[in-house]
C-alpha cells in the first residue's frame, strides 16, 4: 500500500467518527462551537501523530502480552503533555474543552490504531495513518459544530449569521448533538447506498 | 444531608452521566441492544466506578497531592483503571464462571469507559470528602444503568418498527437518545 493511500484512508473511507463509530463522546459533548470542535480535533490529532509514532517505533521491544497496558501509558504520557500546553498557552479553549482534554487517552480511536496499525506497521506508513486519521477526525468534528453552532447560536466561528429569533438553543443542548449525528448518520447511509 | 441529596437527584438525573454529559456513549451505543446485556454491563461498570472513584481519591490525597506531582494525574487514574479492571475481570472469572460468560467482550473494554476515568476525574475537581466521592460515584453509576436499561428497553421494541432504511442501526439510536435527553433535560429545574 502506498503512503497517500494510509493517509486518505482516513478522511473518508475509513472515517473514524462516520464509518467506523469511534470516539463518540468528545465529538457529542465539545462540538458546540466550531472553535471547540477545531480545537479539539488538532488536540486529538497531535497525541495521535506522537502516541502513533512511539508505539510504531518501539513495536519490537513492547512483549505482546503487556502491549495494551504499555500502549496506554504512551498514549497517556503525550496526553498529559497536551494537557499542561493547552493549560499554558490556549487557557480559553482549556477552560471550554474541561474534562475532555484528558479523556482523550480512553478514546477508543488512540488505541484502535495503535493495536490495528502502528503496532504492527514502520514508522513512516503510522505517520500517515495518523495524519489521515487525525485529519478525518477533525472534519468530522467541524462538521459536527459547524451544523450546532450555525443552528443553535446563529454563529459561525463566532460571526453572527442568522437573526437572533431564528436559532434554536436547543441545538447546542445534549440532544442537539445526538440529533445532529443523528441525522449526518442517516444522510451518509443514504449517499453511500445510491454511490455503491 | 441534604447536600448528599442534592448530589444524588443531580448526578442520576440532571447531569445524567450518558444524556447530558456525553460520557460512555460507546457501551451505550454498543451494548443497549438487548435488556440482560445492559443490565449486566451496568452492574459491571457501576462496580469498577465505585472502586475506582474510591481509589483514585486515596491515590490523589494520599499520594499525588502531599508529593506535588498532581499533574501525573492522568497517567495515575488510568493506571489504576485499568488494573482494577483486569483485577475484576480475574475475580469473576474464577468465583463466577456464568457471569464471566455473560459480560464476555465488555469486560474488558470498562478500561476504555470514559465514564469512569471521567467520574474519578470530576471527583477530584470538585474537592470532595471521601463520603460525597462515594455517594458521587455511586449516584453516576446508577444514572448511567438507568439510561442504559431504558435505551435498551426502547431498542428492543425498535426492532419491529419500520423505519427508513438509511436510518436503520446507529441513526435512530442517535435519535432516540436525543429524545430522551430532551425528557432528561426537564429535570433540570429541580434543584
Amino acid at each position: 500500500m502506498s503512503l497517500t493511500n494510509e493517509f486518505t484512508k482516513g478522511i473518508i473511507r475509513e472515517n473514524p467518527l462516520f464509518r467506523l463509530l469511534l470516539g463518540m463522546c468528545p465529538s457529542l459533548a465539545v462540538t458546540t462551537s466550531v472553535d471547540n470542535g477545531l480545537g479539539m480535533g488538532v488536540a486529538f490529532s497531535v497525541v495521535l501523530l506522537a502516541s502513533n509514532i512511539v508505539i510504531s517505533a518501539m513495536r519490537s521491544i513492547i512483549p505482546n502480552s503487556v502491549r495494551i497496558p504499555a500502549y496506554i501509558v504512551i498514549v497517556a504520557t503525550f496526553v498529559t503533555m497536551i494537557d499542561l500546553l493547552m493549560h499554558a498557552f490556549t487557557p480559553a479553549l482549556y477552560t471550554a474543552l474541561g474534562i475532555f482534554i484528558p479523556l482523550i487517552v480512553v478514546n477508543c480511536i488512540i488505541l484502535g490504531r495503535a493495536e490495528a496499525f502502528s503496532g504492527k506497521n514502520p514508522v513512516l506508513p503510522s505517520i500517515m495513518d495518523a495524519l489521515g486519521m487525525g485529519a478525518g477526525f477533525t472534519l468530522a468534528l467541524v462538521l459536527v459544530s459547524s451544523f450546532r453552532e450555525v443552528l443553535g447560536a446563529g454563529t459561525f466561528f463566532g460571526q453572527t449569521i442568522l437573526p437572533e429569533n431564528i436559532p434554536a438553543i436547543m441545538m447546542i443542548l445534549p440532544p442537539g448533538g445526538f440529533i445532529t449525528l443523528g441525522c449526518l448518520l442517516a444522510l451518509l447511509n443514504k449517499i453511500q447506498k445510491k454511490t455503491a | 444531608m441534604q447536600e448528599y441529596f442534592i448530589i444524588i437527584i443531580s448526578a442520576v438525573f440532571i447531569n445524567n452521566i450518558v444524556l447530558s454529559q456525553f460520557l460512555g456513549i460507546c457501551p451505550f451505543m454498543g451494548v443497549s441492544k438487548k435488556l440482560s446485556a445492559s443490565l449486566g454491563m451496568g452492574g459491571a461498570v457501576s462496580f469498577v466506578l465505585v472502586v475506582a472513584g474510591f481509589i483514585t481519591w486515596a491515590l490523589n490525597t494520599y499520594l499525588l497531592t502531599p508529593l506535588g506531582i498532581g499533574y501525573l494525574q492522568t497517567i495515575a487514574f488510568i493506571l489504576v483503571i485499568a488494573s482494577l479492571v483486569q483485577f475484576v475481570e480475574m475475580v469473576i472469572k474464577k468465583f463466577s464462571p456464568s457471569l464471566y460468560k455473560a459480560l464476555g467482550i465488555y469486560l474488558p473494554l470498562i478500561t476504555t469507559n470514559c465514564a469512569v476515568l471521567g467520574v474519578a476525574i470530576i471527583n477530584i475537581q470538585k474537592e470532595f470528602s471521601l463520603g460525597k466521592v462515594m455517594v458521587h460515584s455511586l449516584s453516576h453509576a446508577a444514572g448511567f444503568t438507568l439510561a442504559l436499561v431504558l435505551m435498551s428497553g426502547i431498542r428492543e421494541r425498535l426492532e419491529d418498527a419500520d423505519i427508513p432504511e438509511s436510518m436503520r442501526g446507529v441513526p435512530i439510536a442517535l435519535i432516540v437518545a436525543a429524545l430522551m435527553s430532551i425528557s432528561f433535560l426537564g429535570f433540570s429545574g429541580l434543584i
